[in-house]
């Protein structure tokens, strides 16, 4: 095994830095890992697990999908480990009735209720219905699910969700699979400030840089999953993923300074120079 | 008879019931979810769900998504 995996990521939490992390709390359950994985597009089921591995992601998405009745497709469960959370997408969802069908039928695997209600009726560019999304959390919220709706960052659509039950918001970075980064910051700063639910920025976050970007303004945790499962070294850069956001989240701890406009000196200024100079 | 699995049509045995439907297609250690005619049936109750003819089923079961 490459050297790299071999470094358990809990060390650095135990370290001697004077900040330290509070677990990330979502309904009844702690992470101590704030780098959330899609099991989506992995060339193979092996990478998937590496990365899982690799990253000591703690919550992974799937998906539910009609069986295949010429083949036997692989069993995706066998590659996660078992003390992973699922939280099963309800992908292919494109109003809110769909969406709770899918999560319903979830429930019957046996496999938990948590929910993240994706509900997408534009092909172009995968953006989430936010009306049909709350439509669907407040129903499945009142049967008991655990439910993270992906959502366009949308302070009144947050608040509703929060009203009906919510467990947190999922606001998206950018389009699904574009790798553009935080192109919505702003806006999901406006919902890490507002809403007291655990924001998870999720869609187009495209490299490490950009996860810690995101837990540097104050995010509680990213999902990613097109940047890692197309990724030539996906285990590898689930690594450098799960570091930055914990790089992220230690930077947004520690109290980020300011941006200043003009130049400050880091070192004092050299009094006996220009006394040398004023001589001759 | 003619039932309709995943939106295909297939010819199953008079006497079936979803058990030995779900036997024939799916691995026997794979969750997996059935509804007939939109209604989810418990796995404890495939073998007493007896199909009959123009029957839509769906088995759906776990895939990578993200």
């Amino acid at each position: 095994m490459p050297s790299f995996l071999s470094n358990p990521m809990k060390e650095s939490i135990e370290s001697k830095e004077t900040v330290k992390d509070t677990p990330l709390i979502i309904a009844d359950k702690m992470f101590g890992n704030r780098f959330f994985l899609g099991t989506g597009k992995f060339k193979n089921k092996s990478d998937l697990k590496e990365s899982i591995l690799a990253s000591q992601t703690e919550i992974v998405t799937v998906a539910l999908r009609r069986v295949d009745l010429e083949r036997h497709a692989e069993n995706i469960l066998e590659y996660i480990p078992k003390n992973v959370t699922l939280l099963i997408n309800t992908s292919g969802a494109r109003n809110a009735s769909e969406a709770v069908r899918i999560a319903r039928l979830a429930r019957e695997t046996g496999c938990g209720k948590w929910v993240k209600i994706e509900v997408i009726n534009d092909s172009k560019y995968l953006l989430p219905d936010n009306y049909e999304t709350i439509k669907a959390t407040e129903i499945l919220a009142k049967e008991g699910f655990i439910v993270l709706p992906y959502v366009s960052p949308d302070l009144y659509a947050a608040r509703e969700l929060v009203k009906v039950g919510s467990a947190g918001v999922m606001p998206l970075g950018s389009l699904i699979g574009s790798n553009q980064g935080l192109k919505t910051k702003e806006l999901i700063k406006i919902l890490i400030n507002e809403i007291d639910l655990p924001i998870i920025v999720d869609a187009g976050i495209g490299a490490p840089s950009q996860a810690a970007e995101a837990m540097e303004m104050g995010a509680d945790a990213v999902l990613v999953n097109t940047a890692v499962a197309t990724a030539e070294n996906p285990s590898l850069i689930a690594r450098a993923f799960s570091l930055a956001t914990q790089a992220g989240r230690f930077a947004y701890l520690s109290g980020l300074p300011a941006e200043n406009e003009a130049a400050r000196s880091s070192s004092p200024l050299t009094g006996f120079l220009h006394e040398n100079t004023k001589s001759t | 008879m003619k039932i309709k699995i995943n939106g295909e049509i297939k010819d199953v045995d008079q006497n079936t019931n979803l058990q030995k439907l779900i036997d024939r297609y799916c691995e026997s250690n794979k969750r997996v979810v059935a509804e007939v005619n939109g209604i989810v049936v418990q796995s404890l109750s495939w073998a007493n769900t007896p199909l009959k003819e123009g029957d839509e089923i769906e088995i759906v079961s776990f895939v990578g998504g993200g």
